[in-house]
């Protein structure tokens, strides 16, 4: 008698559906890695390399094609410059070709041949800041009056090629970036800046999504609308909301320092996002206005689904309101509410529109985010903003390897 | 607490701070309206509030409690001498009076409804307590999503030299007529607005064609079918839906320089639905599970392959989901920001937030700064009113980027 026991190994219908799924995968897989981990990638190199805003083009010859003179003293001139003030370009070579209507008088420059109606020049190497002009003296054929003449030698576009030491590609590499960023005491300010921004901002947040989904988690009239407009700072584009903020509360022509001063809370006007540590405080509060909202959804979605009975069964017991949110609603709702803690945690951590828009990073608001702008584009220094965003990824590392280490069970992956 | 619980004390403390927040309110209400000084006094309202505390509790018909305590707020105010100081027209200062007198009564009598004077039980008083913070938590978030709002379109109206005089002053001079929207009017005419909302569109509608025709294979496969590293894989989507942007931005910036990308709007197009392709997939996934496997394999006994299943049975069954997908991913792509900043340099090839950012300057007058974050909000609002409730199931089907 055979003994019938399961197969082993994957079946042919097993491994039809895995390819079936990997070339259903591969379109998202290819565009996602080529967008995400090729550009990461990136910055751990970029991240190791002096290189400024300015070396983003590579050294090239430049070069420009003229016919210049009249009557018998006629003459091309090639004027080639190199691009850059400190890089060599070598093998530089020029190609062109003639219009029949030039004949060549005199001598070529050094390097350079006529060969039918190409011409054509190896130059070797141009020094840094190289900028000369060839000059080859030329007759006109018979019957050929100057403008064609020109038009002709103008028109065709003069080829031109070397060879440069992009700083992007060659292997000269330099912790200084690094060095840079943990310099001094200005790392741990924005480190600090970043921390609270992100602990007091995700922690506002769900506290005030807490409070507003207890408010609308019970039905009456107009509560659908109430539910619509408590989301409008989330769905508003963050450009208008943060330019509004900022008109808002302008220390002269702002309606909430008018508000204040004649309320008498205050005398004179208060310059909200320009003076320390009032800005910082202001882009945590913008923060926790901006996305109350989703913490407001996703704990009233969960609420709603909490069963009824649980509650029917306290009030037959005797608890109090305050009980039942403390005994019964709160230790239901933990679950959605660690899931946004660290979600929003993270987001928040990697927030930059909005501090970018309200100050600029100015006024001690300059959290890590905001510093990779400042340093690439502001500093114009791309390799130090490479390195801060190297510190801000392994940040992002340790903060997933929480995420799914605590959180995984609750959603499910 | 236990002191709380007795309908005189509950009753006076509740009545001071809910007549010194309606006092606010209603300051803060009518300054905005008018632009004239209103403003509570803290010490008489607190005073006024726990007597209006304490009629309310009291054991009387409830017509005639409000009309005591209307009166108790109404006729202090009107002589200037009430919860609320005024410098007004004597039309809006008995306006503000009289609405400050019935909103009070009304809410102060419902927040104290079935509150004995006496002692109370624990439920009586923290029902009371609900009540007044259910109301106080209405008045503050309307106050706070509607300010700012209001400011937004007001400014949009208003010269910059009048809100200088008067950054309280809203009213408009409706006798203007349409030369109230002068500035909406400046922004297509000489800043090539109506150009930027085209380009914003086309990109938008664009970038969600594309997420989904990636993210619906993809989350399907996912969701539905077995191979091995599939748990790996949803995971590091979820992994690179926390990528900051800023960090992906730079070597994007410097890759689009070099290959002549920058400054296009097919760069653009090219670049937004990577960003959105890892939430949608994540969004799909989530909802491709909740359908019922059993009728797609129903399909896959009749002779349908996997696609045609996909494309016959999922999909017609996913409609309302792929719809809330499709506005969430058209919500971000227009209201995207940093790469458009970042990207575009041209004017004539901006996107509606980037051409926003370029009235922020100290040259082009506020109100066109403002009317142009009108223009970029109104089509998301209309867009969100108009399908509301996709919209909040799209945002709670996994999304919680921002």
């Amino acid at each position: 008698m055979s003994v019938v026991s399961p197969p082993k190994g994957q079946g042919p219908l097993e491994k039809r559906e895995a390819r079936l799924a990997w070339s259903l995968l591969l379109p998202t897989i290819a565009t996602v890695s080529l967008v995400v981990i090729l550009p990461l990638l990136a910055i751990f190199w970029i991240s190791f390399k002096p290189i400024g805003l300015a070396d983003l083009r590579p050294p090239a010859p430049v070069l420009r094609e003229s016919l210049r003179g009249s009557g018998d003293e006629m003459r091309i001139e090639y004027r080639l410059r190199n691009s850059s003030q400190d890089t060599e370009i070598s093998e530089v070579t020029i190609r062109d070709t003639w219009p029949e209507s030039l004949i060549l008088t005199g001598d070529l420059p050094a390097g350079c041949a006529l060969e039918g109606s190409v011409f054509s020049c190896d130059l070797g190497t141009l020094e840094p800041g190289y900028n000369e002009r060839l000059r080859v003296p030329v007759m006109l054929a018979d019957g050929v009056d100057e403008d064609t003449a020109e038009e002709a030698a103008e028109g065709t576009e003069p080829e031109v090629r070397g060879e440069a030491d992009s700083i992007l590609t060659n292997s000269e590499f330099t912790l200084e970036n690094f060095s840079r960023v943990f310099d001094g005491d200005e790392f741990w300010t924005v480190m600090g800046v970043t921390i609270f921004y992100t602990v007091f901002g995700t922690v506002g947040a769900l506290l005030f999504g807490l409070f507003a989904a207890m408010l609308l988690n019970k039905s009456f009239r107009g509560q659908g609308i109430l539910r619509g407009l408590y989301l409008f700072p989330y769905v508003a584009p963050v450009i208008a909301v943060a330019f509004t903020w900022v008109n808002l509360f302008d220390p002269f022509s702002g309606s909430a320092n008018a508000l204040l001063v004649q309320m008498g809370v205050t005398i004179e006007a208060i310059n909200f996002f320009g003076q320390r540590p009032l800005a910082l405080i202001m882009v945590t509060v913008f923060e926790i206005w901006r996305y109350f909202p989703l913490s407001f959804l996703f704990i009233l979605a969960r609420m709603q689904s909490i069963d009824t009975d649980m509650y029917e069964a306290a009030d037959m017991d005797g608890a109090s309101p305050f009980q039942k949110f403390w005994y019964l609603s709160l230790p239901m709702l933990l679950g959605i509410l660690s899931v946004l803690f660290l979600l929003r945690f993270i987001w928040t951590f990697n927030k930059f529109d909005d501090i970018f828009l309200l100050t600029g990073g100015n006024a001690g608001t300059r959290t890590l985010t905001v510093n990779v702008y400042e340093q690439a584009f502001a500093v114009s220094n791309i390799g130090a903003g490479a390195a801060v965003a190297v510190v801000i990824f392994a940040c992002l590392l340790a903060f997933s390897f929480f995420f799914f280490r605590f959180i995984s069970r609750e959603e499910g992956l | 607490m236990s002191f709380l619980r007795f309908g005189y004390v509950t009753g006076p403390t509740i009545g001071a701070l809910w007549l010194f927040i309606l006092a606010t309110t209603v300051s803060i209400t009518m300054s905005f309206a008018t632009g004239d000084p209103f403003r509570p006094s803290l010490v008489i309202s607190l005073v006024l509030g726990a007597v209006v505390g304490a009629v309310a509790a009291m054991e009387m018909s409830k017509k005639i409690r409000i009309a005591i305590i209307a009166a108790v707020a109404f006729l202090p105010t009107l002589v200037g001498f009430g919860p609320m100081v005024m410098e007004s027209t004597a039309f809006s200062q008995g306006f503000a009076a009289l609405a400050l007198a019935l909103v009070l009564g009304w809410s102060m009598v419902a927040i104290m409804k079935e509150v004995p004077i006496g002692p109370l039980t624990r439920h009586e008083m923290e029902e009371a307590w609900i009540r007044f913070l259910t109301g106080f938590g209405y008045i503050f978030f309307t106050a706070i999503v509607l300010i700012p709002f209001y400011v937004m379109v007001m400014t949009s109206l208003k010269s910059q030299s009048a809100l200088l005089q008067n950054p309280l002053d809203f009213s408009l001079e409706l006798d203007k007529g349409w030369a109230l929207f002068r500035s909406y009017h400046e922004l297509f005419r000489d800043f090539n607005f109506g150009t930027y909302m085209w380009t914003s569109f086309f990109v938008s509608v664009l970038t969600v064609i594309i997420t989904l025709a990636f993210s619906i294979p993809g989350a399907y496969a996912v969701a539905r079918l077995r191979f091995r590293g599939q748990k790996a894989f949803s995971r590091s989507v979820l992994l690179i839906y926390m990528v900051p942007m800023i960090v992906l931005a730079l070597p994007i910036y410097i890759a689009f320089s070099i290959t002549g990308l920058r400054n296009t709007v097919i760069g653009i197009v090219l670049i937004y639905p990577v960003t959105t392709i890892p939430v949608a997939l994540y969004m799909l996934q989530g909802y491709f599970r909740g359908l019922p496997a059993e009728v797609e394999e129903a399909g896959l006994m009749d002779g349908l392959n996997r696609l045609q299943v996909i494309w016959k049975i999922t999909l017609p069954l996913a409609l309302p989901a792929l719809a809330s997908v499709s506005l969430y991913v058209f919500m971000i792509a227009w209201n995207e920001f940093l790469l458009a900043f970042m990207l575009l340099d041209d004017p004539s090839k901006f996107t509606l937030t980037r051409g926003v950012a370029m009235l922020n300057s100290s040259e082009i007058p506020r109100e066109h700064l403002m009317a142009g974050a009108v223009i970029a909000t109104v089509p998301v609002m209309v867009l969100f009113l108009g399908l509301e409730k996709f919209m909040t199931k799209g945002l709670t089907a996994g999304s919680v980027k921002g």
